[in-house]
């Protein structure tokens, strides 16, 4: 029996490596995405395009401008002197933010009054413009902070971001990505290994041999599993080397967590080669499969930003499970006993599955 | 181009068309679960932030901290007596961050001149989501200071304040920008998807050789089919529209002829590339891997729609210029949020309209030789 | 005939190559051809020949790189718009839209060819009633059968009264009743002076061609009228009998004979085709009984002769030894009873019982779609019998499916073989499945590259050989583990005959050392070679016998020698006759 599945295993690693389709398959996807989505998926906001608008050149306003020319985050596109100006510039997109300083505000400042800044922002990008209102606040606090008038006198805000400092987008994308990756490639080799002996007619010779369903579901599930363990690892590494994202954890629990989430993905491969008659079933299926598993999966938004029915909808998806522990494990060093809370789903996802797909083969082969 | 051949092959696309249950699901299915899923599965905005405050002085003052944070839509506090305690909860993921009022919390705030030091902690894991938290606190904690001034009548002399204006966006809601992406998004998918698996078909049965051998012209025939998947993507597009207005309030402030126009030229792009990649994929299987490679995913990250281009590298944003998806994605944001500004939406569809020219001029061309 | 009548179609030198630079392949070599109207022209030749690309290259659809095609006095490249008007060119798998019904495929045809009012009802009626579909119009052209399918490409081609028509491979797949409907049509086509190119691999159907173009490896081998090129072998054919059970050794006794080009399989007798000037042997030197008796050379014997001449000459295809597998059970090797098979309410095998003896080599036969495959897939356990049994090799496959697979190979229609892999590592792959010990399995690897002569080739990858070698290497891997049964299912289509003779020159050495052989087939010339048939049709197996036997069933005054298609169409209109009450 053992015999009967090394020749199996070598087998499917031959064919995978053989055929120019699958080693594409393998290979190229994922170094174009990894590429792709560690330089392109940000959420950082730099060099923001920023108009002035200024009717006050006394000298406290000449100050708070300075403060913005020479802030890195800012690039001073930009001046306006009349409102219907300001108004086009911000719809056809040539600056994203227009600071508004009103001609009372160094006689406000200097006598003691509140004065008033006004940041005119593009609520286009929801997002970048919360961040760019984030910077223009803390360029005010400094300068307020330096003038000597704060809000409160006596309030110190010390805040801090804990595993990731300097708020690197890339830290967050990464150990996720190594993840998506990863699920890809398994799900992808084990659905389309079936599919494609079912198209060549080969499944049916296999089916003559004396092989039993269960050593073929063996012989096709390992395989993929030695590829997802070194596609883990090259990703990961190649986070840490090139792209300088921490890895404080433990080795093995990584290893541990890769190996529990390869039954989970398998499983789901299987069960979608149990059902695809053909490779192109089999594609469609992964990308059924995959679509909603990604964006459900708090790999580029938090998941409690969901509403709540499709947060319950990822309990059962076992990638939003190893995206938290994979951040968990590079970012937090996360104990084994916390990590057991996201490795038994996976192992009951995977159990599920593959017995499912168990089931679906040999009803079919009746 | 003659008219009766014309209409032949229009009625045998749309006769296809209706009694192959696979395209109109993706036409018509798609779009609905592509914007539900995503457009709800995919948020920027933290609302109900779980939030702890470990509070080490028990006093009045720390429960006025505390209901500031209550108050705010943003976040959910939980109340820690113990600072360990809370970073064992951050731990686990169970609050994204917390605030730490010292047990000498109120004696120092009584205390003039004394600075009152609050730390903020939050999980900076997700860089993104942390930034915005940690503006929602700093936020959170100057309404709860303003309160206590207001409460004592004072005023802090010559305080600046930052009045913030959010333009097209108010409620800075990132489903306002994210689901006109999406619209982008799936006409891509059934442009060049669809396009690319139909024709691919019919090399495969060969009837397209059987249709080349026919007087039919090759512009005749790559005109009908696109005609008929071209109503089908405005099919998918009017569907696409009700659900952002109407499911998801989404405000549409351009004008609907601008709208139209666009997303005809648009989709026409689309097809375009479908057809080029039928030509270079014979069969269903790689046409599908080509049309995901090059029109889904340039077409997720490259356009703006989520991320935002000009934040990436530049080499980055000189490869999202050969991706039409970009162009669009730009039009759908200004026409949906900011109306028809005509500096925006007039350079974009000129190029989307060379883009259509090259394209569908290559894609004719390259069928023509394609048996060779 | 008229001789006089000019060539519609003039190919000239013409060279196709796809690809380009060394890696170039050439498809079509220096090809000179004219094709006259009111013909029709047999494009006749194995896959692979260049019969398709020839087809496409005079419909305009590819452009040659050397040479010319003229048709109807046009450039195919410069004028091919107007040289498509009078085309009517029907693809392989006839170019119709499934997913449309019959009169919508008319109307799609009708409107490319601009056809309009009383002229476009005219010709739908009139073709309607000339292919039989009338009853059929507003059925989807998917849900037809082959034969139907086959019919409507045919009506399309036709719509626009064409001066040309190019038939690809028109009969692949449908079965002899309508293939000889087919013929007809096409046949009252070229009498009202149409040229018809009509591809086939079928030697047999080039037979009936007015004249043919005979492609191997993209060079034209011959060409001319069929009933010359047989006469090539005037006087050289003959038909030995032979004492039952001993088919096989005197074949090949006669194929390595020198002085015969060829001898085959024709049921209980052998048909040799004596080389150019050589004398023909003594019978009984051979193993026969009685006198060689002359029989009408055929097409396929001129070509079989033609192409030992070219080919050296190589005694018979070394044939497998087998060591062990003498050992023999008692009783069938195969026992069927009561099989049948349905899909949800359509009944694919209805009550299918029969015996196969060990060392038999039996066939079954049909169309497709009639229940052959279904049949072959339930007895090699592929496939759950809805109801009867089956046993094979004389395990119940029902109880002990594991232990029957020990014993049974299994060769499928496509060569299943791991494409990507090379020959050793197919092999190996095969040779680990089944469980072979590591002695046995150098042994046998060993075995397989020497007696199917792969041990040249053993490190090129499979998918990129000849067709021949998938063939044996198919073959090959499915003995690996000695089998007492093997299943083969289609084995030679679109191999040509060369290949095929050898095919079946190792299948007769393994049915004499008592292996059992199933096969299944639509092609008549390889159910010759088995020493039963069953023949299926709509489920049910409708006669059974030896080749001669359903043969003398059919013999008549108008038909004194029938051949084993004639008495297949005249089963299957029995059939139909009995329905129709």
């Amino acid at each position: 029996m053992l015999r009967r599945i090394l020749s199996l295993i070598i087998k499917e690693f031959l064919t995978l490596w053989k055929d120019p389709k699958s080693r594409f398959v393998i290979i190229a996807p994922p170094l174009i995405q990894l590429v792709l989505f560690a330089n392109a998926a940000t959420f950082d906001v730099n060099h923001v395009a920023l108009g002035l608008w200024v009717e006050d050149s006394a000298h406290p306003a000449r100050e708070l401008v300075s403060r913005f020319e020479g802030s890195t985050a800012f690039d001073v596109v930009a001046h306006f002197d009349n409102p219907g100006d300001v108004e086009r510039a911000l719809s056809a997109q040539r600056v994203k933010a227009i600071l508004h300083l009103g001609q009372t505000f160094s006689a406000d400042v200097l006598a003691g009054r509140p004065a008033k800044v006004q940041l005119l922002l593009d609520g286009r990008r929801s997002n970048t413009a919360l961040i760019v209102q984030n910077y223009a606040a803390t360029i005010l606090e400094s300068f307020q902070r330096q003038r000597s008038i704060r809000p409160e006198a006596g309030l110190q805000l010390e805040t801090r971001a804990w595993f990731n400092p300097n708020y690197d987008s890339q830290w967050f994308i990464l150990p996720g990505l190594t993840v998506l990756l990863t699920a890809v490639a398994t799900i992808l080799i084990t659905a389309l290994s079936v599919a494609r002996e079912r198209e060549l007619g080969t499944f049916e010779q296999l089916l003559v041999t004396p092989l039993r369903p269960m050593e073929i579901l063996l012989g096709k599930a390992i395989p993929p599993t030695c590829i997802g363990f070194v596609e883990a690892n090259v990703i990961a590494t190649i986070a840490v080397v090139f792209y300088g994202v921490p890895f404080i954890g433990n080795i093995l629990l990584f290893h541990v967590a890769v190996a529990a989430f390869a039954v989970s993905t398998i499983g789901i491969g299987m069960v979608i080669s149990s059902i695809a008659r053909t490779q192109q079933q089999a594609i469609l299926g992964v990308f059924i499969f995959l679509a909603p598993a990604i964006v459900l999966s708090g790999f580029a938004t938090p998941i409690a930003n969901m509403p709540q029915w499709s947060q319950e909808l990822t309990r059962i998806n076992p990638i939003a499970y190893m995206i938290r522990l994979t951040r968990g494990i590079f970012l937090q060093d996360v104990s084994w006993s916390l990590a057991w809370d996201q490795l038994w789903p996976m192992l009951v996802i995977g159990i599920v599955t593959q017995a499912y797909s168990t089931w679906l083969f040999a009803r079919k082969l009746q | 181009m003659r008219r009766t051949r014309l209409l032949g092959l229009l009625r045998k696309e749309f006769l296809q068309i209706i009694r192959d249950p696979s395209s109109i699901a993706i036409a018509l299915v798609m779009p609905i679960v592509l914007l539900v899923l995503i457009g709800y599965g995919v948020s920027l905005d933290a609302r109900g932030v779980t939030f702890g405050v470990v509070d080490e002085s028990r006093s009045v003052e720390s429960a006025g901290f505390f209901e500031a944070f209550a108050t705010t839509p943003y976040f959910k506090p939980t109340d820690f007596v113990d600072s360990r305690q809370a970073e064992a909860a951050l731990m686990r993921g169970d609050i994204m961050g917390f605030a730490v009022l010292r047990s000498n919390f109120s004696r120092e705030l009584a205390s003039p001149g004394h600075a009152v030091r609050i730390a903020i902690v939050v999980n900076g894991v997700d860089a993104n989501n942390a930034r915005i938290v940690s503006g929602y606190a700093q936020g959170a904690v100057a309404v709860w200071a303003n309160g206590r001034r207001a409460e004592r009548a004072l005023v802090a002399p010559g305080a600046v304040t930052l009045e913030n204006r959010y333009w097209f966006n108010p409620e800075i809601r990132s489903t306002n920008f994210i689901v006109p992406g999406l619209i982008a998004l799936i006409m891509t998918m059934i442009g060049a998807l669809l396009t690319a698996l139909v024709v691919a078909r019919e090399w495969e049965r060969g009837t397209m050789e059987a249709m080349m051998v026919s007087p039919a012209s090759m512009a005749e025939i790559i005109v009908g089919k696109l005609a008929a998947y071209f109503v089908l993507g405005m099919g998918s597009l009017a569907v696409s529209m009700g659900l952002a207005i109407f499911l998801f309030q989404v405000p549409f402030r351009g004008s609907p002829a601008a709208l139209i126009g666009i997303s005809a030229v648009f989709l026409v792009v689309a097809l375009a590339m479908g057809l080029l990649i039928s030509t270079v994929a014979r069969n269903q299987f790689v046409a599908a891997q080509l049309a995901f490679l090059v029109t889904f995913m340039p077409a997720l990250i490259l356009s703006g729609l989520l991320f935002d281009i000009e934040s990436t590298p530049v080499w980055v944003r000189a490869i999202t210029f050969i991706f039409p998806a970009r162009y669009y994605v730009s039009c759908l944001q200004t026409l949906f949020l900011a109306g028809t500004v005509h500096e925006i939406l007039l350079p974009n569809v000129l190029i989307l309209a060379v883009f259509a020219a090259v394209l569908l001029a290559a894609a004719i061309a390259r069928t023509r030789r394609s048996l060779e | 005939m008229a001789p006089a009548a000019p060539p519609i179609v003039v190919v000239d030198a013409v060279t196709k190559r796809f690809g380009k630079g060394p890696q170039a392949t050439i498809a079509l070599d220096h090809v000179s051809a004219e094709i006259r109207p009111g013909q029709i022209t047999g494009l006749v030749g194995p896959d692979g020949a260049g019969k398709t690309t020839l087809l496409r290259l005079i419909a305009g659809l590819l452009k040659p790189n050397e040479g010319k095609i003229t048709v109807l006095g046009q450039d195919s490249v410069t004028a091919v718009t107007t040289v498509q008007h009078d085309i009517g060119y029907m693809p392989q798998r006839f170019g119709l839209y499934e997913d449309l019904t019959v009169a919508e495929n008319l109307d799609l045809y009708a409107d490319m060819h601009e056809l309009d009012g009383t002229v476009r009802q005219e010709r739908f009626a009139s073709l309607l009633a000339f292919t039989a579909l009338t009853p059929f119009v507003e059925r989807l052209a998917g849900k037809l059968s082959g034969g139907m399918k086959q019919k409507l490409g045919l009506a399309c081609a036709l719509l626009s009264r064409p001066k040309l028509l190019l038939l690809d491979e028109p009969s692949a797949g449908v079965d002899p009743a309508s293939r000889r409907e087919l013929w007809r049509i096409v046949r009252t086509m070229a009498g009202e002076g149409v040229a018809v190119i009509w591809s086939t691999a079928y030697l047999d159907e080039a037979e009936r061609c007015d004249s043919f173009l005979l492609f191997a490896n993209g060079r034209l081998l011959a060409s001319g009228s069929p009933t010359d090129f047989s006469r090539r072998v005037d006087g050289r054919t003959f038909l030995i009998t032979v004492p039952p059970g001993h088919k096989h050794r005197v074949q090949r006794r006669a194929a390595a004979d020198p002085a015969i080009a060829d001898a085959i399989i024709q049921g209980e007798r052998i048909r040799i085709v004596l080389n150019d000037g050589a004398t023909l042997p003594d019978a009984a030197v051979l193993g026969g009984t009685g006198l060689p008796q002359p029989v009408r050379p055929r097409f396929e014997d001129a070509f079989v002769s033609l192409l030992h001449g070219r080919t050296a000459p190589r005694s018979s295809p070394a044939v497998p030894e087998e060591s062990t597998s003498t050992a023999v059970t008692d009783g069938a090797a195969i026992e069927a009873h009561d099989l049948t098979r349905d899909f949800g309410a359509f009944r694919a095998v209805d009550n299918v019982t029969f015996t196969v003896a060990p060392g038999e080599v039996f066939g079954l036969l049909g169309p497709n779609g009639a229940g052959k495959s279904t049949t072959f897939r339930m007895l090699c356990g592929l496939l759950e019998p809805s109801a009867g049994s089956a046993r094979v090799a004389g395990v119940d496959l029902g109880t002990a499916r594991a232990a029957a697979r020990e014993r049974i190979g299994y060769m499928s229609q496509r060569f299943s073989l791991y494409g990507e892999l090379s020959v050793r590592d197919n092999l190996d792959f095969f040779s680990g499945v089944y469980g072979l010990s590591s002695t046995r399995r150098r042994q046998r690897i060993d075995w397989a590259l020497e007696s199917f002569e792969l041990g040249p080739v053993a490190r090129q990858t499979s998918g990129s050989l000849p067709l021949g070698f998938k063939q044996r290497l198919a073959l090959s891997c499915a003995l690996l583990h000695e089998p007492r049964v093997l299943f083969l299912d289609e084995p030679t289509s679109g191999v040509d005959p060369l290949m095929r003779r050898e095919f079946w020159a190792r299948i007769g050495a393994l049915a004499e050392q008592r292996v059992t052989v199933l096969v299944t087939s639509h092609f008549m010339d390889e159910a010759e070679y088995c020493d039963r048939l069953a023949i299926v049709y709509g489920g049910r197996m409708i006669a059974m016998g030896s080749p001669d036997d359903l043969k003398r069933r059919f013999v008549s005054d108008t038909l004194p020698d029938p051949t084993l298609e004639d008495a297949f169409v005249a089963l299957i209109e029995t059939q139909g006759t009995k329905a129709a009450p």
